[in-house]
């Protein structure tokens, strides 16, 4: 049996490591890549929640599988949002983009 | 003993992957190592027994997404990919590290003086069945989740409508 503050603590380094991303690069898709694993840590989280201190019960089984599915429709979003950003001002990093209209 | 070892093992995966899907400055590999971290993750659902998690992890983010990402690359930034690179400030990257390695700490204290080790005792070392998870999925009563499943399903159009909205050429008039 794992202990729970092995995964907690992976879990923990996961989001941090995702946080730091998301602060220091300048690219939109290495930010929505770092959002990503932010994301999964706290997946993770609801995971080991329900199972380690719940065992009997499901609502953070199906708190991380929703969320698996809005992340990948967020996900698909943001993409096109990023296509059309670079169509328009040919650049996909966030300095470029300071006006939302011309 | 054995779940130990095979969750160290996913664990230096996901943390490595995750280091180098950081730091790396083509977004490429960025995305390479993307995937090995959410492979280490459906590695952890496996050992949590939650193999219906850790299946839809794999189809839907490893899958899907990880596509998703390769897709958008290949239109978006071409510099990028044949080596040219982002500017990095150092300013930028220590300030970042700073505040992501005292949310680090915090959030770790905060984590170990709990005490959750008692009990974590009740950890049953069993699959959850299909069946139950079918039944809960789909059925109306109590604790059970055919309301979510449907606005899921719904707001999944909406993102299919909206994504195709964003991203279509507006017609030149």
């Amino acid at each position: 049996m794992i202990p729970v503050e092995l995964l907690l603590g992976l879990s923990t380094v996961l989001f941090f490591i995702g946080f730091f991303g998301f602060v220091t690069r300048r690219n939109l898709i290495a930010m929505l890549i770092s959002i990503e694993l932010v994301l999964n840590s706290v997946d993770i989280n609801f995971a080991v929640f329900n199972r380690i201190l719940h065992p009997g019960e499901l609502e953070g089984f199906y708190f991380s599988l929703f969320s698996i599915g809005i992340n990948a429709a967020e996900t698909a979003v943001a993409i096109a949002i990023i296509l059309n950003v670079y169509r328009r001002f040919h650049s996909d990093q966030v300095n470029s983009i300071e006006n939302m209209k011309l | 003993m054995a779940n130990i070892i095979m969750f160290c093992i996913l664990a230096v995966i996901i943390i490595g992957s995750a280091i180098v899907c950081v730091f790396t400055k083509r977004i490429m590999r960025a995305a390479t190592f993307l995937l090995f971290v959410l492979f280490g993750v459906a590695g952890v659902y496996f050992l949590l027994d939650y193999t219906f998690l850790g299946t839809a992890q794999i189809a839907i983010y490893a899958g899907g997404l990880t596509m998703l990402y390769i897709f958008a690359i290949q239109l978006v930034s071409k510099r990028t990919l044949q080596g040219l690179q982002e500017r990095q400030r150092g300013k930028t990257v220590v300030a970042g590290a700073l505040v992501a390695l005292l949310g680090l700490v915090t959030v770790g204290l905060v984590l170990l003086k709990n005490e959750f080790i008692d009990m974590s005792a009740s950890m049953v070392d069993a699959e959850v069945p299909m069946s139950v998870i079918g039944e809960k999925l789909v059925g109306a009563g109590k604790y059970q989740y055919v309301l979510p499943f449907e606005f899921i399903s719904v707001f999944l159009l909406a993102c299919i409508i909206g994504g195709i909205m964003i991203a279509r050429k507006e017609d030149k008039k």
